[in-house]
């Protein structure tokens, strides 16, 4: 007990505190500034958008790998099945190089979209295709065991009242995988705040344009502007614990309401 | 003789709603061309591109002294990190599913913190805390110990962003298994470890296991965290992930991926154990 | 709007559900089919709703034949055993969804279909509920509401699958008594499934009883009690003692004992018999009144209710027998554990050839 309050300080609380101990310092204006620089409002607004795309992205995909892999039967499904949580177990770092390669315009997919003016590096797109692949497994894994559960008599009772197979899914089978669809993609969202390794490589890293607001961060370490850093890092902070609170007030709603 | 009626469910599986061949055809389609795009192109090109310039140059590419002293500093990280984090994580689980205590929410909430906070920002609190320039690390400094931009680092940051995998696994598991076993071990008059290695570790193993995986893993490949404390300095403070970046970022890209192939095949090993190690748990929780 | 099920017949892999199954359900009548579990009777009920399609054989509703409509062209009311209600949904919603869900030109507007889910919510006395959330409400008040859905698309028959089952004892009891009640005001066809004999004899107009995908006896609950048709019946209906023996020159063996075979067996050759009697169709007196009385030693007393339960050992029986006699009775003679009275079997079926529960 006293151990893991200890340790939990040690290697969680202690450290983060530093943040603030950081920022407060500054004063309100320079803080106001540093976090309000065209450049970094920027980073902020790419990184909300591309995690907000992919997030959605990662929902319908999600939802259609849940179903297939809970509901129907065919050659190679485990194997698939297991491979979903790859994103989870891959480096980051290892997706990143392997999606600059194949759009890079010389890459697999990259020389073909080239020649319909699509670029996919250096360029927001990139961005949320390394975000979707990183995201992908939460929405996955949040929706299976639900969707598992359901019983097969409450589709049954639908059928049976006159629904047809889209208004059972629409009207009952959706609705109660709602909540799990939006723990997984809020997950998924706020993991894709805060990526960094995989969407580096294929982002290019172009200040105002596809420059990721972690990488802000990384770029004002290096110049050795720690301050600067933990003001950026504090309101990624505050945006990731709301995402945290967020997410257990729909997982208590989820309970309280319908169990 | 007289006879009574039991009540239990007929032994049949009733077949289940399912939809048109054609409807599961396109949707089984999709998914699979989803896993193609993003799945399966990815691993393909990975070693297309290791092995774009032969066997030879992929041996050397992986076996010359940089590469090799990233895979030390990666497996020293490790070797320290999953046995710290386990023994927290089995604590941790411990703490909040058999006791009541004030705050056990907060604890809660706090073991996600690192799942939530980017990993740049995890390497960028230790740079705070201890680097160079902050006085805790100017006093270290005076003592010798240099943390920031060396191995101690390194472990610290990975540490933080795996502590939560082992806990993770137990607490669901824990908190499923209740208090029974335990209490009645007690009631028989186990004592304290008694009971703990005898009733509750044959319990949680394989999440122990598993968690522990998870925990290897992300230890190998974490990147962002790592490469803010590192100082990427080659031979001496570069885990395998950031050897890999360096090379790509030099254009060599048949050894970046050559290098990068090994940790594909440590994430596909980790997937192959967890679906191995989820049909031991299924059938353990037959048994019980 | 009655039911026709023509030869039915329903395997699955290994073994046969249904076998040649045929019955006619009249409009109006309330029907249970009555079975041990695994016999096959809910196979027939998800057969009738199109949930299942049988390998052979045809359904007839309401003249049409329906067998291979899918469930939602059925027009079919289905109450499920754990009530499958829509968690997700209110009362109203639940009740209102086979409403909500007809084709555009069929389906009612707002207000008609507010009456009517307000309507057969009074019906089964939810009407308290409507807003409510199928978790706020106990196991039996879901299945009322369970029920008003099904019966909001009018259905031409109405099927339960155990509809009681997973409720306890009291309320049981209580919502069966209920639902005599409704079927009396509203005489929509149904059916039941049940493996619980007195729910069955309670309920029906007509008992089924199903064994093994057969059909082993209907009739009313009168018919079927009081001439069961062979062994299994007699024993699935109720408590029994079973006597095994054989029927030799018009008697039964019972034991030691012997007793008249029933005249339709008076003049068969020999062969093996059982003989089974009720316990509450056994006699216990101080003195022995007739001949064919046996002596009996009582091993144990039970308090079942009105009613007491003992359990006697007689002279010349290898088992144990059962009976059951009225509390009054059993002050009356001052009976307890130990002593020794007269028993009669004041009524005896005899049933011959293979019999297997």
């Amino acid at each position: 007990m006293g151990y893991t309050v200890f340790y939990l300080s040690a290697i969680v609380i202690v450290p983060l505190s530093m943040i603030f101990f950081n920022t407060i310092p500054m004063g309100w204006e320079p803080f106001l500034h540093a976090v309000t620089a065209p450049r970094v409002l920027a980073s902020y607004r790419l990184s909300f958008s591309t995690a907000l795309f992919a997030a959605v992205f990662d929902a319908i995909v999600g939802l259609l790998t849940a179903w297939v892999l809970v509901r129907y039967r065919f050659p190679g499904k485990q194997f698939l099945d297991a491979l979903v949580d790859l994103p989870f177990a891959l480096p980051t770092a290892v997706a990143g190089i392997c999606f600059a390669t194949i759009y890079s315009p010389v890459g697999w997919l990259g020389q073909t979209l080239i020649k319909y003016n699509i670029e996919i590096i250096n360029s927001p797109t990139g961005i949320v295709v390394a975000l979707i692949f990183i995201g992908f497994p939460f929405v996955v894994r949040t929706i299976q065991p639900v969707l598992e559960e359901v019983e097969q008599e409450i589709e049954e009772a639908a059928q049976c009242l006159g629904a047809t197979r889209w208004q059972t899914f629409r009207k009952i089978l959706f609705p109660h995988l709602f909540p799990a669809l939006l723990t997984g993609s809020t997950l998924a969202f706020a993991r894709g705040i805060g990526e960094y390794g995989s969407v580096i490589f294929i982002a290019g890293n172009l200040p105002m344009k596809t420059e990721i607001a972690p990488l802000m961060i990384m770029s004002k370490l290096d110049q050795f502007d720690y301050q600067g850093a933990s003001a950026v890092a504090l309101v990624l902070l505050v945006i990731s614990f709301s995402m945290l609170l967020l997410l257990n007030a729909i997982q208590e709603w989820q309970q309280k309401e319908y169990r | 003789m007289p006879k009574t009626q039991t009540s239990e469910s007929a032994p049949v599986v009733h077949k289940r709603i399912s939809d048109p061949l054609p409807v599961q055809m396109v949707l089984i389609g999709l998914t699979l061309l989803f896993f193609i795009g993003f799945i399966f192109l990815p691993l393909g090109l990975v070693f297309a591109e290791a092995f774009s310039k032969g066997w030879s140059y992929y041996l050397e590419s992986i076996s010359e002294p940089y590469a090799l002293e990233a895979v030390k500093l990666t497996l020293i990280t490790v070797a320290i990190v999953v046995p710290l984090n386990a023994f927290f994580g089995v604590t941790a689980a411990w703490a909040i599913t058999k006791f009541n205590f004030k705050g056990k929410a907060t604890l809660k909430t706090l073991l996600d913190l690192p799942f939530a906070v980017s990993p740049v920002i995890a390497g960028l609190i230790f740079v705070l805390l201890v680097g160079s320039r902050t006085p805790f690390g100017t006093w270290l400094g005076e003592q010798g110990i240099k943390i920031i931009f060396s191995t101690p680092g390194i472990v610290i940051a990975t540490l933080f962003v795996t502590f939560p995998f082992v806990a993770r696994e137990l607490i669901p598991l824990m908190e499923a298994q209740g208090r029974d076993e335990e209490e009645a071990a007690l009631t028989l008059g186990a004592k304290g470890w008694q009971m703990f290695s005898k009733i509750t570790l044959p319990n949680i193993r394989w999440g122990l296991l598993y968690g522990m995986i998870l925990c290897s893993a992300r230890s190998i490949g974490e990147f962002g965290a790592v490469s803010v404390v590192s100082g990427h300095i080659r031979g001496q403070t570069n885990t395998i992930p950031l050897h890999v970046e360096i090379l790509y970022s030099e254009y060599n890209f048949a050894a970046s991926f050559a290098v990068a192939s090994l940790l594909v095949f440590l994430a596909l090993l980790t997937v192959g154990l967890k679906m191995i190690l989820e049909k031991q748990f299924q059938k353990n929780s037959f048994h019980h | 709007m009655g039911i026709e099920l023509q030869n039915i017949t329903k395997k699955f892999t290994g073994y046969t559900a249904l076998d040649n199954i045929s019955l006619n359900v009249a409009s109006g009548e309330l029907v249970a089919l009555l079975g041990p579990s695994g016999c096959g009777k809910t196979t027939l009920l998800r057969i009738i709703a199109g949930l299942e399609l049988p390998d052979s054989g045809k359904i007839i509703l309401d003249s049409k034949d329906t067998t291979n409509l899918p469930p939602r062209k059925k027009n079919v009311g289905f109450v499920f055993q754990h009530y499958a209600l829509f968690r997700r949904l209110t009362v109203f919603e639940n009740v209102a969804f086979g409403l909500k869900v007809l084709p555009f030109r069929e389906r009612p507007s707002r207000s008609a279909i507010q009456d009517r889910v307000e309507h057969l919510l009074k019906l089964v006395q939810m009407d308290w509920a409507i807003k409510r959330y199928p978790s706020q409400l106990s196991g039996g008040q879901r299945q009322r509401v369970a029920l008003a859905r099904a019966l909001a698309v009018n259905p031409k028959v109405l099927l339960l699958d155990e509809p009681f089952s997973a409720l306890d004892a009291k309320v049981r009891q209580e919502l069966r008594r209920w639902l005599r009640k409704l079927h009396d005001e509203i005489h929509v066809t149904s059916i039941f499934v049940t493996h619980d004999q007195e729910e069955a004899l309670e309920l029906a107009d007509r008992i089924v009883v199903i064994n093994k995908g057969r059909i082993e006896q209907q009739g009313t609950p009168q018919e079927v009690y009081d001439h069961p048709a062979n062994a299994f019946v007699y024993n699935f209906l109720g408590n029994v003692n079973v006597f095994h023996g054989r029927i030799k020159n018009g008697k039964v063996s019972l034991g030691t004992h012997h007793v008249d075979a029933p005249d339709e067996l008076k003049y068969t050759e020999e062969k093996p018999s059982q003989a089974f009697v009720r316990p509450h169709e056994i006699g216990i007196s101080r003195i022995r009144s007739n001949q064919a009385d046996l002596a009996g030693t009582i091993r144990e007393v039970r308090l079942m209710g009105g009613q007491i339960g003992l359990n006697l050992e007689c002279e010349g029986f290898e088992h144990a027998i059962d009976a059951e006699i009225p509390r009054d009775l059993y002050l009356n003679l001052q009976l307890a554990k130990g002593e020794k009275v007269f028993v009669s079997l004041n009524r005896v079926r005899v049933f011959t050839g293979d019999y297997e529960i």
